[in-house]
């Protein structure tokens, strides 16, 4: 037993998360509200008000610059927190890139919201996936339960040695960051001591060993600085691990890349992230009570891409369906849509695939039509083909 | 059965509120959610957000179970429709999805039979009650979202009037103090005795 279970409390999403980011009293907090982020900003504000933590908090004029002095507090040596949402994150755009690329292990909950236009203030993941080849690691939250736990863990994740990428932990805007759940919150102890004390290798304050971030790096050795990002990357898939398995020892939360649901011997299965895959889950049982062999596959972690994970949940599957609650105007599918097939190509398994695009300026989804999907699927498994390999579920046609 | 039920679980429950923004419509399905997750309940409570704005109709949602809810859209097939405010009954279709066992709770002055004849409702029951004379009379201001929380209570024992006014004294007790709170308490019993049924 590794603490005693306190007594869930009624929390939003974004409640949890301001309650984790108060438990981890980060250093510098610079962030802009913009619904539905706002909540997190609001209630840490509070807490920063109220003198429950000792963070310096920046209150900017733009995301833009919430994410420049985030970049300027981690480079100088401090544990830098921030928190987005859509056109937040389209406006930090040029900054995000550059807090990757100088390895700043900068936290950032991000509350998935629709880029506009039209202007939409409602969930979709159009603006996490848009950035997701910024190089920042992305996790992909189911609940506000696990919007916290992973907002936690991030902390380490970001500032492990051998990785030192900034991490964004996104929920679904409203619909986990809005609703009330029981939420399970970890002692304020224990989160101290799992996140431990930051202590930076090379901060610029430390100026007896004088270091430059973000000089010009020309022809000679950009591509190098780039390479070693992308092994940093590489690196984060072996190294993820070690710490969810900290993670479990220290609070019992069970994390990894991936999350399944009745898919060992499943013949159908739908690919999910966030809430949706809750949604799905509800259904597989009814579908399984049935006689139907189905399956949920819900990425948790989708930077890096966990390939291998993904091939070996999926290597029984005869007929996939994935859901993309993004549009990616590629003419080819949504985003994980289209890694998913590229991971399966010399995988060695080659179940029927087919993308469903749903969801997007926070459409809701219901259970009937994940069950759609999943007789489409039926539908395809017996005539040995997709009929409609990219599909729009809920749009008016 | 309602699509939460999907689990094959029975014992969820699934409510629909209509109000009108700034009628406490989301407060009333939080303090619901809250006081059953307060007795060990898995919980959901949410409001369906639109422009929000004073007056505008809006909905928000209660789930309640003895497992854990994955589900995470919007309630369609509700076991127990609460309206807050009576002049919706003519513009949104409160009954849409109504369990055939189902609970539809109008705050009125009107008889359950003038209701049900009002929104066609062939199936299931009706609950009416004065909650905005209650709250006049006991809290002294239209706000009628704790009596008719009260008058969930009475057609739903999930939760019971002591669990609900623990929250409710929890929550308003600093914001309002503790005459209003107690008044709130008031309208939430004045509204499980007063209910009529049909």
């Amino acid at each position: 037993m590794t603490q005693v279970k306190s007594k869930k409390l009624p929390l939003t999403g974004d409640q949890a998360v301001a309650t984790a980011m108060k438990q981890i009293d980060p250093d510098v907090v610079a962030a802009y509200p913009i619904t539905p982020q706002t909540e997190i900003v609001m209630y840490f504000s509070n807490y920063v008000a109220n003198g429950q933590v000792s963070t310096e908090l920046i209150p900017v004029e733009s995301e833009h610059s919430a994410m420049s002095a985030c970049v300027g507090a981690s480079a100088a040596g401090a544990r830098t927190m921030t928190a987005t949402s859509a056109n937040g994150l389209a406006l930090m755009w040029e900054i995000v890139y550059i807090a990757a690329s100088l390895r700043l292990p900068i936290i950032m909950p991000v509350v998935n919201r629709a880029l506009s236009g039209p202007i939409n203030i409602h969930c979709d993941h159009s603006d996490t996936m848009g950035a997701r080849d910024s190089g920042w690691i992305q996790i992909y939250c189911e609940s506000g339960q696990e919007a916290y736990e992973n907002t936690i863990l991030a902390v380490r994740i970001a500032e492990h040695k051998d990785i030192l990428l900034p991490v964004m932990i996104c929920q679904d805007g409203f619909i986990t960051s809005h609703a009330v759940e029981g939420v399970q919150l970890l002692e304020d102890k224990k989160v101290k001591e799992f996140v431990g004390e930051y202590k930076p290798d090379h901060p610029l304050l430390d100026v007896d060993n004088p270091v430059t971030y973000g000089p010009l790096d020309l022809q000679d050795y950009y591509f190098e600085h780039k390479r070693q990002q992308s092994e940093a990357m590489k690196g984060a898939l072996k190294i993820m691990p070690d710490l969810f398995k900290e993670f479990e020892k220290a609070f019992g939360a069970k994390y990894d890349f991936i999350d399944t649901y009745k898919l060992e011997d499943a013949e159908i299965a739908v690919v999910a992230l966030s809430s949706t895959a809750g949604t799905a889950r509800s259904v597989v049982d009814g579908l399984r009570a049935g006689g139907v062999k189905a399956g949920l596959l819900r990425p948790r972690v989708f930077r890096p891409f966990p390939k291998e994970k993904i091939i070996g949940a999926l290597k029984n599957v005869k007929a996939l369906a994935v859901l993309d609650r993004a549009e990616s105007f590629s003419a080819e599918g949504g985003p994980l849509y289209t890694e998913i097939k590229a991971a399966l190509y010399d995988s060695g398994i080659k179940p029927l695939v087919a993308n469903y695009i749903y969801g997007l300026g926070g459409r809701d989804i219901f259970p009937d039509d994940i069950k759609k999907v999943y007789s489409d699927l039926g539908a395809a498994l017996k005539n040995k083909k997709v009929s409609n390999p990219i599909n729009y579920l809920g749009s008016r046609e | 059965m309602g699509e939460g039920r999907v689990r094959g679980i029975m014992s969820m429950v699934e409510v629909c509120w209509h109000g009108r923004g700034g009628q406490g419509a989301k407060t009333a399905s939080q303090f619901l959610g809250e006081a059953a997750l307060d007795i060990g309940k898995y919980i959901q409570a949410f409001p369906e957000y639109g422009p929000e704005r004073a007056g505008a109709p809006m909905k928000a949602f209660t789930r309640i179970s003895d497992e854990p809810i994955y589900v995470h859209s919007s309630v369609t097939s509700p076991d127990v429709v609460i309206v807050i405010d009576p002049t919706l009954l003519g513009t949104v279709d409160v009954t849409e999805g109504l369990e055939d066992e189902g609970i539809l709770l109008v705050n009125t002055g009107k008889s359950p039979a003038d209701i049900r004849k009002a929104v066609g409702l062939k199936h299931g029951k009706v609950g009416t009650v004065d909650a905005t004379r209650i709250a006049l009379e006991t809290l002294k201001i239209p706000m009628p979202n704790m009596p008719m929380l009260g008058a969930f209570l009475k057609v739903n024992n999930i939760v019971s009037i002591d669990e609900v006014s623990a929250i409710v004294k929890a929550k308003f007790i600093k914001k309002i103090g503790e005459e209003k709170t107690n008044a709130n308490i008031e309208g939430i019993k004045r509204a499980y005795n007063e209910l009529k049924i049909g």
